[in-house]
């Protein structure tokens, strides 16, 4: 860096992609990585784990339980105890995130399944559905907007929790906070938030605009009541 | 033809919903399953197309155990609508209606196609097909569930207290909606209510059950009405049955006069007469006036002669102050003025009958 502290345009034009680990674009590039792959682990856990809850009452219970003592624990011990295992890798960061994503979208599927309302469940079946069927073409559909819900928090609060990952040094865009602790300079600050916020922004309305396309019948719903 | 064959349903509780029933239920009719709630009238309805099992005994579906044919292919061959029609709300309606074609593995277009003709034949606007049914009343969601039971077009057709969520008015037309197309389609319908009137009018054959699951009675809805079994039928019939049996006694053959009509504006008629019924020039009922006093006009009850029954001609006699009923063709025109005394007559008749 040169004599005088650069202006915060100045230093993102000279940090945003240095070929070198550690650029504003290669910590983007982290980010994404470290909050995308525990949603969709997450999805793909809480699913099927939504469906045996619902088929099997009793499991939700302790599930839900389980889920939740997870998602209690604070994030440091877990990086500390999984480091022992897979070590300063982005997986230590993806694992806990996981947990915290299946913790949240568990209820959202088992709240997503119950709000199928029983003369539809019961017509579907006197229709002729097999279970399986029923399930595909008739519950998960109806369960759809209850879920969705659920996984715009995971969304966000993933994109966001990502930066916790800088103590053990996979933190994405959270690197660029750490490094202003040791030196007060703010524009990497500045660039980390705003771009955390951008990123949790765009998850969102992308899962937004999904839900428009998915469950035309939700808008068409309360475009009748008001 | 759905046979009951000594059937009953004990649940592991050890509650039985359904004790010992036999009773047919014949093809091309409407056979009506009613009585107070806990009588085992909707488990018995489940019974026929396995949503529930029998305990014991059998049921026939021409022949046919159900047991013996699985589910999912027993229940793509019977109609099923329900009290609040069920819909799917994540599908247009058209979808909706198609549904048994599609899980038949009818194509697309054919399927549609057909949930078109039937949209049509339940009375909705063909615009409706791209909604949802959150954007229907409810008398149009629950016709859907009607065109939707009929879409695979099978020979049986279950209802479980399909209209009694809509309000009166609707109820009402929903009930003569569903009576026009039997007569078009003669399905062997079992239909489930716990409201007598409605049994009554719907029911070619009505069966009375009590509480626990018993058969009180089997019989047409006039023969209940005048041979009641026992008290507990007489009970759930209510106090008024007599009136309501009039409503199965035709109108045929009721004696009518021709002489106390008088043209609108015209001479005519005798002022011997305490009334006479003024007609309009196409000969439809303007009003009456009292033969002594011309003037005022009287209001007029009508009824449509040798289709309405016993009751409406009575009903129309109370709405008039001068006891008589109108009686009218298709048209609206006049046919003749029953009188009190022919009223009378004819009330004597069914009493007798």
């Amino acid at each position: 860096m040169g004599e005088g502290p650069p202006s915060l345009w100045e230093w993102i034009g000279r940090n945003w992609d240095t070929g070198r680990a550690g650029s504003i674009k290669d910590l983007l590039l982290d980010h994404l990585t470290m909050s995308l792959v525990p949603i969709l682990l997450a999805l793909v856990v809480a699913l099927p784990l939504g469906l045996a809850c619902v088929r099997w009452r009793w499991l939700y219970q302790p599930a839900s339980g389980l889920m939740n003592v997870v998602y209690a624990l604070p994030s440091l011990p877990v990086f500390m105890l999984l480091i022992s295992v897979t070590g300063l890798t982005q997986t230590t960061v993806i694992i806990p995130l996981a947990f915290y994503g299946v913790a949240v979208l568990l209820p959202a599927v088992v709240g997503g399944l119950d709000s199928v309302p029983d003369h539809v469940r019961q017509s579907a079946v006197a229709m002729g559905f097999t279970p399986r069927r029923r399930l595909l073409a008739v519950e998960l559909p109806i369960a759809v907007p209850v879920v969705l819900a659920g996984l715009r928090v995971v969304a966000v609060s993933s994109i966001s929790l990502v930066s916790v990952g800088a103590l053990i040094g996979q933190g994405g865009l959270g690197g660029l906070f750490t490094r202003a602790y040791q030196n007060p300079f703010m524009p990497p600050v500045i660039v980390g938030i705003v771009l955390i916020v951008l990123l949790a922004l765009i998850a969102d309305g992308l899962l937004v605009l999904a839900q428009r396309l998915l469950t035309p019948w939700v808008r068409a719903r309360k475009g009748a009541t008001s | 033809m759905i046979t009951f064959d000594a059937v009953t349903k004990r649940f592991p509780d050890g509650t039985v919903a359904v004790d010992d029933l036999t009773l047919e239920a014949p093809t091309g009719e409407i056979t009506v399953l009613v009585g107070p709630s806990g009588c085992g009238k909707t488990t018995s309805l489940r019974m026929i197309n396995r949503m529930i099992d029998a305990s014991e005994g059998k049921i026939l579906l021409d022949g046919v155990p159900v047991q013996s044919i699985a589910p999912p292919t027993l229940r793509r061959g019977i109609g099923y609508v329900i009290q609040q029609a069920g819909l799917f709300p994540h599908r247009k309606i058209v979808d909706n209606i198609a549904t048994v074609p599609y899980l038949l593995g009818w194509d697309r277009k054919r399927a549609r196609g057909r949930a078109m003709e039937l949209l049509e034949r339940v009375g909705l606007d063909a615009a409706l097909a791209g909604r949802y049914p959150f954007q229907l009343s409810g008398g149009q969601q629950q016709r859907v569930g009607v065109a939707r039971a009929l879409a695979a077009d099978p020979p049986v057709l279950l209802m479980d207290e399909p209209f009694s969520a809509v309000d009166p008015v609707v109820r009402t037309t929903l009930q003569e909606e569903l009576l026009r197309l039997q007569s078009e389609l003669n399905k062997t319908i079992v239909f489930v209510t716990h409201d007598i009137d409605e049994a009554i009018k719907l029911g070619d054959k009505v069966a009375v059950l009590r509480v626990g699951g018993r058969l009180a009675q089997l019989a047409a809805p006039k023969t209940l009405l005048s041979e009641p079994s026992d008290d507990f039928v007489r009970e759930f019939l209510g106090h008024d049955r007599g009136i309501r049996r009039l409503q199965f006694v035709s109108t045929e053959g009721l004696r009518l006069r021709t002489d106390l009509t008088v043209r609108q504006g015209g001479e005519g008629g005798s002022s011997e007469e305490p009334w006479l019924l003024v007609v309009d020039e196409q000969g439809g009922p303007v009003g009456w006036i009292a033969g002594a006093r011309p003037g005022e006009l009287e209001p007029f009850g009508t009824f449509l002669y040798g289709r309405d029954s016993m009751r409406s001609a009575l009903d129309a006699a109370l709405l008039s102050p001068s006891g008589c009923s109108v009686a009218v063709d298709d048209e609206g025109k006049v046919v003749g003025v029953a009188t009190r005394e022919a009223l009378d007559e004819a009330l004597a008749e069914a009493a007798d009958g």
